[in-house]
Formats: C-alpha cells, sequence, structure tokens
C-alpha cells in the first residue's frame, strides 16, 4: 500500500474520532484494522493529527498486544493458550503450527502468508484446543489435524 | 420506532410489543454466542430458516438467534419455545428433521440429553442435569432473547427498573443497593452501593461511570455472555447507576478480542438512543446520559481500574498506586465509578424486586448469585449461575458433571491466575467470597479451572506465572522483576533443574510482590505459587529431589538426570 494511501486513511480514521486523543487506542485498532500492521509514517500521521508527541503514540502502539509495528501475513493464526486450552494440551498444537510454518509465535512466513499469534483465551472453552486462523474457528485441535487446517489456506 | 418521553409511554409501547405477540407461537431459539458460533451456529440458523420456509410454516414458526444460555459443551444449542424442547449438538444436516417433528407436535430423540448414568433422555431444558441446580437470575434471559433486538428485551419486562429508578431519589437507589448487599463481581467484591455513595459525594460537577468489560482471565468468559447475550441488561444497570451518582458519561469498555460482544453492545447503545433511553431528558425525567463503547488493546492489566483509566484517556495502561480512590479522582481525575459489567446487570433486578428479596439469595457476606465459567478437565463445559454459597463440589460435580474420560479429580483454580488452587480436601466449602480467601484462592471474576490427575501443579504454577510475567505492565520492580525471576525458578524445576532451596526461594519472593507491588496484578500473582506449594508440596519434591513429575506432564530431559 502506497504511504500517500496509508495517510489518506489515518486522516478519515482520525476524522471519525473527532481527533479525539482519548480515543488512541480506537483510532489504532482502527488503523490496523485498514492497513494491516502500523508502519512508522502511520504513527507519526496520528502523532500529528491528535497533536501528541510520537513518543506517546508509539508507547501506547508498542504496548498493547493488538498492534503490531511489522507487515501481518495474509492469515492470521490464533492459538489460544487459556488456560482451558492449556490443560487440554494447546502447547503441543502449537509446536506442531512453529513446526510446519516454521516460525515463531510473533513473525511471519517470508512469503506473507501467515502470522502466528497466542491469545490469553478467545472464550471458547468447551471447544479447546482452539485456533483461530482469521474468523474461523477450529476447535478440538490435535497436532495431527493441524496440517489439515493450514492446507486450507495455502 | 419513535422516542419515549415518559414512564407511561414505556410502557404503552411495552404493551404494543406483546400486543403483537402470540405467546403460544412456536419459537426456534437457536444459540449464536462465540462458542456456538464456533460450533457453525450460523448455519444453523439459516438452515432452519431454509426449512421452516420450504415446509410453509413460515407463519406459525419463529427462527430466533440468542445470546448464550451457557451450556458450551453441547453447542449448537437450540431450544424449541413454548414447550421448552432442548436439543443439543445440533448441525445444519439434522435441522430439517426438527423442523418436519415440529410440524407433527413430536421431537427428535436422538438430538436430546441423555443421562450419563441411566441413559434416560431429557426433553425439557430445565431437566437437564446442568440446568436444574442452577438460579440463572441473570444469565436465564439470554435464552428469551434476541441480543440485537430492544423489543425482545423490552417484552420480558426491560427498561421498568429505569422508569422506577428514576422516579426514586438518588439516595433512596444507593440505600437499596446497600441493604441488598450486592458485591463488586471483577473480583475484589467491595459493596457496590458503598462504592456509589462515595462517588456521588465526591466533590465535583462532572462524573463518569464506567462497565469494566476487559475480560482477560484466560478461561473465564461470563461478561463475554452478558455483552453480547443480553446487552440491555449491562446498560440498564449502568444508566440507574449514573443517575445515583450523578453521572453523564459513562464508557462500555470491552475486550477487542469478543467482537460480537462489541458488535451487540454498539446495536444495544443505538436502539437505546433512539428510543430516548440514552441521551437527553431520559424518559422526561431531566437526566442526560451518553455511553461510548471503548475497545481495549489486549492487556490483561487493563482490566484493573486504574489502568483501564489510563487506556481510556489514550494513554498507556498502567495502574498507578491507590492513596487516592478512584471514586474521588478517577478518569481525568474525576470522581469516576467503575464497576464489572455482571455487577451492572445484577442492578434492575434489585431495583425491580427490592433489597429485601435479593438479600435473601446468597449467604451472610455475599449476596445474590454469581456466574461462573466451568471449563477444564470437566464433562458439561460452560456458563453456570448458582446463589453464592453452593458447595464447590455440587458446581464441579452435580453441574459440571464430574471429570470425562474416567480420570480423577485434582484441583479447581477459582480466581484466574490471581487465585489458587483448591484440592479435593476442600471440595465441600460453600462458594463465596469469604470462604475462597480463606482457602489461599479468591472469588476473581469468576473462572474456573477444573484439573484432572494429569495436570501437572507445577506446571500449572510455571503457567500462571508465565502468564503474567507476560501481562506485567513493567511499572513496579517487585511485580517486573519478582514474576521474572519466578518464572524462571518454576521452569527450571519443570525441566529438572531444581533445588530444594528454590521453594524456599520462591516463598520469599512472593511474600514480597504481596507487600510491594503496586496494583492487584502484582499482589495477588503469588496465589496460584503459594496455593500449589501448600497444597502439592510432595509435586514440587518429586520434579527436584527425583527428576520426575507425577502427572506425566513436564519433560524432564536425560541430561538433568545425570
Amino acid at each position: 500500500m502506497a504511504a500517500k494511501n496509508q495517510k489518506a486513511i489515518v486522516k478519515q480514521i482520525l476524522q471519525k474520532n473527532q481527533n479525539d486523543r482519548a480515543r488512541l487506542v480506537d483510532i489504532l485498532q482502527d488503523i490496523q484494522a485498514e492497513i494491516g500492521y502500523l508502519p512508522k509514517t502511520v504513527l507519526e500521521a496520528t502523532a500529528a493529527g491528535l497533536d501528541v508527541p510520537v513518543s506517546r503514540v508509539y508507547s501506547v502502539a508498542t504496548f498493547f498486544k493488538a498492534f503490531s509495528l511489522i507487515p501481518r501475513g495474509r492469515h492470521l493464526i490464533n492459538v489460544c493458550m487459556g488456560t482451558a486450552c492449556h490443560v487440554r494440551g494447546s502447547d503441543r498444537v502449537l509446536e506442531q503450527i512453529e513446526k510446519e510454518l516454521n516460525i515463531k509465535p510473533g513473525e511471519t512466513t517470508p512469503d506473507l502468508k501467515f502470522t502466528l499469534e497466542t491469545v490469553n483465551c478467545v472464550g471458547s472453552c468447551a471447544l479447546g484446543p482452539m485456533v483461530i486462523v482469521g474468523e474461523d474457528y477450529h476447535g478440538e485441535m490435535t497436532p495431527e489435524a493441524v496440517g489439515g487446517v493450514l492446507a486450507e489456506y495455502k | 420506532m419513535a422516542k419515549i418521553n415518559s414512564a407511561g409511554e414505556l410502557e404503552t409501547l411495552r404493551k404494543s410489543i406483546l400486543a403483537k405477540r402470540d405467546p403460544n407461537k412456536t419459537v426456534i431459539a437457536v444459540c449464536n454466542g462465540t462458542g456456538c458460533q464456533a460450533y457453525g451456529s450460523k448455519n444453523v440458523v439459516a438452515t432452519f430458516q431454509e426449512q421452516v420456509k420450504s415446509q410453509g410454516l413460515d407463519d406459525k414458526v419463529e427462527v430466533k438467534p440468542i445470546g448464550c444460555p451457557g451450556f458450551c459443551e453441547r453447542g449448537t444449542l437450540v431450544i424449541v419455545k413454548p414447550q421448552d424442547v432442548f436439543y443439543q449438538r445440533v448441525r445444519p444436516k439434522d435441522v430439517a428433521e426438527v423442523v418436519t417433528a415440529l410440524g407433527k407436535k413430536d421431537v427428535v430423540s436422538r438430538l436430546l440429553f441423555a443421562d450419563k448414568a441411566t441413559g434416560a433422555k431429557v426433553t425439557r431444558e430445565n431437566d437437564v442435569p446442568f440446568y436444574k441446580k442452577q438460579q440463572r437470575l441473570i444469565i436465564g434471559n439470554n435464552g428469551l432473547i434476541d441480543p440485537t433486538k430492544i423489543e425482545d428485551y423490552l417484552a420480558i419486562g426491560g427498561y421498568s427498573a429505569l422508569a422506577k429508578a428514576l422516579k426514586m431519589s438518588p439516595d433512596t437507589i444507593i440505600d437499596e443497593i446497600k441493604k441488598s448487599g450486592l458485591r463488586g463481581r471483577g473480583g475484589a467484591g467491595f459493596p457496590t452501593g458503598n462504592k456509589w455513595e462515595t462517588t456521588r459525594h465526591a466533590h465535583g460537577d462532572v462524573k463518569y461511570v464506567i462497565a469494566n468489560g476487559d475480560e482477560g482471565d484466560p478461561g473465564a468468559f461470563m461478561d463475554r455472555a452478558l455483552i453480547e447475550g443480553n446487552p440491555h441488561s449491562v446498560l440498564e444497570g449502568m444508566i440507574i447507576g449514573a443517575f445515583a451518582i450523578g453521572a453523564h458519561q459513562g464508557y462500555m469498555y470491552i475486550r477487542n478480542e469478543y467482537p460480537l460482544a462489541v458488535k451487540n453492545m454498539g446495536i444495544a447503545l443505538q436502539a437505546a438512543e433512539e428510543l430516548g433511553l440514552l441521551g437527553k431528558n431520559i424518559l422526561g425525567s431531566g437526566f442526560d446520559l451518553t455511553i461510548k463503547i471503548q475497545r481495549g488493546g489486549g492487556a490483561f492489566i487493563c482490566g484493573e481500574s486504574t489502568a483501564l483509566m489510563a487506556s481510556l484517556e489514550g494513554k498507556v495502561g498502567e495502574p498507578r498506586a491507590k492513596y487516592i480512590h478512584t471514586s474521588e479522582q478517577g478518569l481525568w481525575n474525576r470522581p469516576t465509578n467503575l464497576n464489572n459489567v455482571e455487577t451492572w446487570a445484577n442492578v434492575p433486578l434489585i431495583i425491580t424486586n427490592g433489597s429485601a428479596w435479593y438479600s435473601q439469595i446468597g449467604t451472610k457476606g455475599s449476596k445474590g448469585t454469581k456466574i461462573f465459567s466451568l471449563v477444564g478437565n470437566i464433562s458439561n463445559t460452560g456458563l453456570v449461575e448458582v446463589p453464592m454459597g453452593t458447595p464447590l463440589r455440587e458446581i464441579v460435580f452435580d453441574i459440571g458433571g464430574g471429570i470425562p474420560k474416567g480420570r480423577k479429580f485434582k484441583a479447581v483454580q477459582t480466581g484466574g491466575p490471581s487465585g489458587g488452587v483448591i484440592p479435593e480436601s476442600m471440595l465441600d466449602i460453600p462458594v463465596d467470597f469469604d470462604e475462597l480467601t480463606k482457602v489461599g484462592s479468591m472469588m476473581g471474576s469468576g473462572g474456573m479451572i477444573v484439573m484432572d490427575d494429569k495436570t501437572c501443579m507445577v506446571d500449572m504454577a510455571r503457567y500462571y506465572t508465565a502468564f503474567l510475567e507476560g501481562e506485567s505492565c513493567g511499572k513496579c520492580v517487585p511485580c517486573r522483576e519478582g514474576l521474572r525471576q519466578m518464572c524462571q525458578i518454576l521452569t527450571g524445576i519443570t525441566e529438572g533443574r531444581g533445588k530444594m532451596e528454590d521453594i524456599a526461594l520462591l516463598e520469599e519472593i512472593c511474600a514480597t510482590l504481596v507487600d510491594a507491588a503496586l496494583c492487584q496484578l502484582g499482589a495477588s500473582a503469588p496465589n496460584p505459587v503459594m496455593s500449589t506449594i501448600r497444597h502439592f508440596r510432595a509435586e514440587y519434591e518429586a520434579h527436584i529431589k527425583e527428576h520426575r513429575c507425577p502427572a506425566g506432564v513436564c519433560k524432564i530431559g536425560a541430561a538433568a538426570v545425570k
């Protein structure tokens, strides 16, 4: 996405939020939903638009787990590491995904297809271990089933 | 719908909604909570709609997507009303059969719940053992309404508590809440009425109310079920509270990991504004209130009130020391009243039925019901609402159905990462705020994680500590460094590198955290470690002395054994 285009998106989202600096977390959520991550130029444009130091925007963007400063893959894989999933063996499911994609949590595959993340509970505990790819929920996952699920998105 | 200007108009609207409804009309209620959506409930709803149409039952049968009724283990849940036929594990391929049976006034036996012991089929929802011992005052309404339709909430008496409250004086409302004995459902159990009173009497004209829906405890999802399944109940409680306190601006803080909750609350806010239940001059009372949704950013610490308020101000979610309470100086340094969403949802009940009615439910120190999220190694995963004081054993075995796969119960963790484990010998304690604290755990927001004999207690302590280390905001040293050290020591033990002195060292760090951490995240972080050492010391010793994990979870390498 061109930098110019990104700035237009920032401007539009800031307007929608009345340039209200109290809504910074919300604003960054919206921007990330549009662009996919928060590049440096976007952080600077947000800071300028809200009239706050870039350090403030940077601190918020790096504090919350929801934000990423680097590009993310087309499919975001969230492996639930909540307690209910943990006691049902989510560790082994995560290990298997790491092995298949050859990336660690927080990383993206070089072809920008997958980003692997962990999440601390999505509240679908009856179906644990839970793996969410994009908006699709895959419940009762086992290390053996990982390959089949990933193949759906390749 | 047009704006309502008085309590009288609200009643007229309610009557007109009810007049249009035939109480004998068949309603197929399909759970559309996040849990059931993961099973594919959206498809089930769509298939029902198709089938009802193709079988020519359009005018006789309504298909209604509802909020989570709680029995997640058996999703997708379908309840046929008014007969209350309870179908479980319904998939799209089962739908045609259900609709056909409906036409013949029959039931599909294979989709009914079967009693584990006797194999007998249970037809009606309330006869299912999971529901039988519950008292679903709060969450029960989830099964009656489509959360995206305010008419549904009005049809079950919604917003009548608000109309009643607006005619009471703020002091009388606060008095009622105080007399009801309602305590905060977010974890600390602070008396709600007293909190309201302090905020009401705090200096300043501008005051705020906040609903805390940043449900970060892994394994807990009762707040999500309330926000997405019955958003108006939370909203109504909040409007009543704001009126009593004298606040004109409110915030609904919802975890962004709950997209459906954010969406349904947004729809609810808009509907309430359109009807004049929010905004200027609510129901002609002269009281104004606006409420905005704020989404969280995925930080557990933001469940802490001061950290939540910092993030509402657009800052990093770090807590501050509370020499000055938030009820005196909270958001933007103004008096702020923050309650958990479940606390807010209790308020309309108290106003409608009176404090005397409410205070009959529960124990001496803990009134009302509490929703627990029963998860882990348990047969019936789901949300359970019981009166305070219900014995833990009853929740785990009678309602939860015990441990699956023929394994044995080992412990239950209450209160999430801030709570402790409770072993079998203590299962008969009544569950309320004070009893749980006495045994070294806490109520917390209501997560209940059941563990079987294949669960390693040292690994659990390591898991929680690692979670909290990751979520510690890093502002105060005891929490930032203490948790890091604890995590290293616990990891060492689970990998066979532990020493006997480690246990004493863990206890020392824990004591420091309790005394010196800035907020409750740090101060309660030792609970999982301390409680596992207290009740399962032998497991620690087996890891350290014998390089052996009795539960067979930890991968103790050959190198460690020498």
